[in-house]
């Protein structure tokens, strides 16, 4: 089988991304997807609050996912189900193998002139946070339970305790009280939550569950099922402080403790990921180092809003779909400048991590995560040394992503450019 | 007169807003950016509601809900009754996206419709 662009992954990153690329011209596009239907966590995520910035109105999950479902199928952009990629490796003349395999076809190898990586993202599991204790049932992934409850119906436990506070967790701590659960309390590591201030408030503040800030889980009782768990302060070091426990008894733990971008796939291609978001490094175009490989989504780098995925997604698709016609024509892309983006003081990364100003559009999208809660600070943009932006900040938060815009015209004007520096800063001169 | 901090949930940017009822019951809301976190405001300190999202049983059917919404925001106390109201329905397939499975959910008013379409 032979196409111009594969898209790994139906979410909504995918779904953004076939779109656009057929818009932009690209013909022959696959959208390769390892669950059986179309939409990807959306499908779990039943609460309101997506489509503000796309549709201008308040939409759920799968209403959201229905959308681009309904103009994926009217443009009649095929789609694989139950189809799950298992290596993507590079040809020797630049065309890309993706191996996929599925109950029909079994083990299968796709030919595409350009792959889009969407895949998403996992949830960091118990086996990754040390938690001390036996293996009784009962400990879940907040997402897992999420799933349990959306779409299979089924409650997961009665006395829950909720460890970490991301927005998964906090609106898992709403939905269970909704379904008849106890949500005794929300705990999270860092002085700080790390999901939106608005689900603080409409899932916790509603139901009056407590959030308990620089605690952690430092005992699970029970051996067969969980019976209780011990909670204690930490210190600065996220050290726990003796003394500060508290035993909670409870039958089920949801552990919301930070989402990991899923690039197995792309490690074996030879994708290099950035440590700090575990996501591919991108350019301006979203694409890799492997030309022809693009990434896009939660795979790329985690999202607070799907909003943001689509119109990240929708721009990849773009570049797939000019990189596919590029090649037919055997064009060069851009003339080979890069301007390197730089994260200083306080920026954890920024998305992309490099520029080519030839091939930059009118303007560009920078976005980042900062490293801690700043308040009334400037978010400073040096060109080589040079300031060029200065944007005062009431409230800077992890938990929350930024972005700045860079127009076209303030590149050309340093011709010379190398670096753009990126940092927050206290004082605004 | 009263005056509440409160945090702005219609969107993602979390606007703090400062909100004052006087005696006269006349709200005044600041620190909001935008026309609907003003209507919050107001709601907040008069009346609170919310959009409830839910899930119902579908007949004939284990191992498969389907998603829900309350079609407007309904009053803050008559979460519970809704919730309660939801646990007695089951939705026949197929489901459209936007059909009603409940009218006048725990006597708000308001139809509780599905945010799912799904088939047989």
């Amino acid at each position: 089988m032979r196409q111009d662009i594969v898209i790994i992954g139906g979410g909504p990153a995918g779904l953004a991304a076939a779109l656009a690329a057929k818009e932009a011209g690209a013909e022959q596009i696959l959208i390769l997807e390892r669950d059986k239907e179309l939409g990807g966590i959306l499908n779990q995520c039943i609460h309101n609050g997506f489509g503000l910035h796309t549709f201008k109105e308040e939409l759920t999950g799968p209403e959201y996912a229905a959308r681009y479902i309904a103009k994926v199928e009217q443009e009649k952009i095929p789609f694989l189900l139950e189809t799950i990629v298992i290596d993507i490796a590079e040809a020797e003349d630049g065309e890309k193998a993706v191996t996929a395999m599925n109950r029909e076809r079994g083990l299968f190898v796709i030919r595409a002139k350009a792959v889009i990586l969407a895949m998403g993202c996992r949830e960091r599991p118990r086996g990754a946070l040390n938690i001390p204790g036996y293996r009784p049932a009962g400990i879940y992934s907040a997402g897992t339970a999420q799933r349990y409850v959306n779409i299979e119906g089924r409650m997961p436990g009665k006395e829950v305790v909720i460890l970490g506070s991301g927005d998964i967790g906090l609106i898992m701590a709403r939905r269970m009280t909704l379904e008849g659960a106890k949500v005794k309390a929300v705990a999270e590591l860092m002085p700080y939550s790390g999901g939106l201030k608005r689900n603080i408030v409409q899932c916790l503040d509603d139901f009056g569950i407590p959030l308990k800030l620089s605690h952690t889980v430092v005992d699970i009782k029970g051996k067969k099922r969980v019976e209780g768990i011990t909670l204690a302060q930490v210190d600065e070091n996220r050290k726990p402080i003796a003394g500060t426990e508290e035993y909670i008894p409870c039958d089920t733990l949801l552990l919301s403790c930070g989402l990991l971008p899923e690039n197995e796939l792309s490690m074996n291609l030879g994708v290099s990921l950035n440590p700090a978001t575990s996501g591919p490094y991108v350019n301006e175009s979203l694409e890799t180092n492997i030309p022809g490989v693009f990434a896009c989504g939660n795979v790329l780098h985690v999202h607070d809003l799907v909003d943001y995925v689509s119109e990240e997604a929708t721009a990849a698709g773009k570049y797939a779909a000019a990189y596919v016609k590029e090649a037919a024509e055997t064009a060069c892309a851009g003339d080979g400048t890069q301007i390197c983006l730089e994260a200083a003081e306080g920026v954890r990364y920024t998305v992309p991590s490099t520029i080519s100003p030839s091939r930059m559009e009118d303007t560009q999208l920078i976005r980042f995560r900062v490293a801690d809660v700043y308040k009334e600070v400037f978010l400073k943009v040096y060109f080589d040394g040079t300031p060029i932006i200065s944007q005062k900040k009431r409230v800077l938060a992890p938990g929350e992503m930024e972005q700045i815009r860079l127009k076209k015209e303030q590149l050309q004007a340093f011709p010379d450019l190398k670096k753009i520096t990126i940092r927050i800063e206290k004082e605004a001169g | 007169m009263e005056t509440r901090e409160m945090i702005c949930i219609n969107c993602p940017l979390g606007c703090i807003l400062s909100v004052s009822q006087d005696e006269a019951g006349e709200v005044t809301v600041s620190g909001n950016t935008c026309p609907r976190g003003a209507e919050y405001g107001r709601t907040e300190m008069t009346a609170p509601k919310r959009v409830l999202t839910s899930t119902v049983r579908i007949q004939g059917e284990k191992g498969r809900v389907v998603s829900v919404k309350t079609a407007s925001p309904v009053p803050k106390e008559k979460i519970g009754d809704c919730m309660d109201a939801l646990k007695e329905v089951e939705a026949k397939l197929p489901v459209q996206i936007g059909d009603v499975v409940l009218e006048n959910v725990a006597g708000t008013g308001v139809a509780v419709v599905a945010t799912k379409g799904m088939r047989l």
